[in-house]
């Protein structure tokens, strides 16, 4: 069963025709993993799902049409959303930033703080004042605090660190195991990690669909992503 | 010091006023990034409700009479701002031009309508007679209306803090002025926010128009006009969607107007242009606003 059907997806920004067909889907339970080059509208994809960009095509979330929703209640739906560059609110304070994005009645705490002790510490701390990590944090953690049926994750681990970036590695592996989730990365390890299926993307378009495995294969990478696989 | 005094006082006086213009003005464009030009009709509309209050519903002068004009000032322009807000803006969000250019038009349409029913000329508003009576404070004879001022703001500048601060919606409001999709993409109807602000700020803008018709000697239907423009300069001043900073504007230029007005002869409205222009210049998103990114 899929979670997520994309078909003829089209998305024209400022006369650019930066989504020119893409179809995929994303079965339920699975990770499945959004690479390409940068700038070949992998964000776009994951922002026209959520309406943020005005789109052509049909996104059906478990059958139901989302296209005629506005974003919020595309969210209402069961999207949990981790933006590129985090997006979170600089000046609210950490439970503030999580407060916003509750829907459930009652919102998973417990889980969000096991998953990042961190947090917990932090709650009345600025969210501007935080680190690229924590702030990465409370992004993931926003997706986290409703029982969500899919998570669009965009570059979760883009500018950390490399401690931070296996902090929010492992943590997003603990949510893979029990999540459906459409991540986009350029970090080939993590998504060999825990991704079940892999889309390339190229110039608007897929150019590739199916099982993570070809990763392993440097022909593979070098022609799809033009990047070694060994990071 | 007795000059001081009443000068100083009468500034805050002056800057409250300032406050219950340029608050709601404030977090509309803050907010929802409309330059709301229709800002100063709110004030107009609220001026000649309030006078409907004092000289045909209530016309004995009294302390009550004043109290209701002045909340039936705020329901009247609040409620016009969520009419406006829902028949036209809702369909311009994004589109700012057309949103100057349709809220200039209804300020003409509506001063037209005004104009057309009330008159031309300023009229003045039957006022409790305690109004006109001064106190003493330091030697100085302070005139009482300016404490009302100040009390009317305060309570506004309270209830909106208490709201932004403590309620839902105030946290959707804080989060929506610094990046607005991402409050929706966290499923939330945003929408429902902007008519809120809509109306807080509709509300402020016609408490402020009945104040300002007792302060300044009648009501007129061309009032907002030369308010809105002192609004704009609170709003830039302070910072755009910045309740406290539009509150620490509005009494700075209160006072440092008296101020000039009184020892640069007459040169008060030179210096607060001088005061805008400074801050444009060393700190262009104003006193407490945040730094375009």
């Amino acid at each position: 069963m899929n979670a997520l059907s994309i078909k003829d997806l089209n998305v024209t920004i400022s006369s650019s025709h930066i989504l020119r067909g893409v179809s995929f889907d994303v079965p339920d339970g699975k990770v499945t993993a959004l690479l390409g080059r940068n700038g070949v509208g992998k964000s776009t994809t994951l922002r026209a799902i959520m309406g943020l960009f005005p789109s052509a095509g049909s996104i059906d979330l478990y059958g139901k049409d989302l296209q005629s929703m506005e974003t919020y209640k595309r969210v209402q739906q069961g999207i949990g959303f981790v933006p590129e560059d985090r997006e979170i609110f600089s000046l609210l304070s950490v439970k503030e930033n999580l407060a916003l994005a509750e829907r459930d009645s009652a919102p998973d705490y417990q889980s969000v703080y096991s998953l990042f002790p961190e947090l917990k510490t932090r709650t009345n701390q600025r969210a501007g004042t935080l680190s690229g990590g924590q702030q990465q944090m409370v992004a993931i953690a926003r997706s986290l605090i409703n029982k969500n049926r899919i998570l669009l994750v965009d570059e979760p681990t883009k500018g950390l660190a490399p401690k931070l970036v296996t902090e929010v590695a492992d943590a997003l592996a603990k949510v893979a195991s029990t999540a459906t989730m459409l991540l986009v990365e350029q970090n080939i390890a993590l998504v060999k990690r825990i991704a079940e299926n892999i889309v390339i993307m190229d110039q608007g378009v897929v150019v590739f669909t199916g099982a993570p495995d070809n990763l392993a294969d440097e022909k593979f990478i070098q022609r799809y992503l033009g990047v070694g696989g060994a990071h | 010091m007795s000059d001081f005094t009443l000068i100083l006082i009468s500034g805050v006086g002056l800057g409250a006023l300032y406050f219950l213009v340029a608050s709601g003005l404030s977090l509309i464009y803050g907010l929802m990034g409309v330059l709301n030009f229709a800002h100063g009709v709110f004030l107009a509309a609220g001026a000649f409700g309030g006078f409907w209050v004092t000289n045909t519903l209530m016309p004995d002068m009294s302390s009550r009479s004043l109290a209701l004009a002045i909340l039936m000032g705020g329901l009247i322009s609040g409620t016009f701002a969520v009419i406006m807000e829902k028949l036209i803006i809702t369909r311009l969000y994004e589109r700012h031009m057309d949103q100057a250019l349709v809220t200039v038009g209804v300020t003409l349409v509506v001063t037209a309508m005004m104009t057309g029913w009330f008159g031309p000329d300023a009229r003045l508003m039957y006022i409790p007679g305690w109004y006109y009576n001064a106190i003493e404070i330091f030697g100085a004879n302070v005139p009482v209306d300016r404490f009302l001022y100040i009390g009317v703001a305060l309570a506004i500048f309270l209830v909106s803090m208490s709201i932004l601060k403590f309620t839902r919606i105030g946290l959707v409001i804080r989060a929506g002025v610094e990046n607005r999709s991402m409050v929706t993409a966290l499923g939330i109807n945003v929408k429902r926010a902007f008519t809120t602000v809509f109306f807080v700020g509709g509300f402020a803008a016609g408490m402020g128009g009945v104040l300002i018709g007792a302060y300044a000697s009648g009501v007129s239907p061309f009032m907002g006009a030369s308010w809105l423009i002192y609004g704009f300069i609170v709003v830039v001043v302070g910072g755009m969607g910045s309740i406290p900073g539009t509150a620490l504007a509005a009494l700075l230029i209160g006072v440092t107007k008296q101020f000039a007005n009184f020892y640069i002869s007459g040169l008060g409205d030179f210096i607060v242009v001088l005061l805008l222009a400074t801050v444009l210049l060393t700190r262009p998103q104003g006193l407490l606003g945040k730094a375009a990114h």
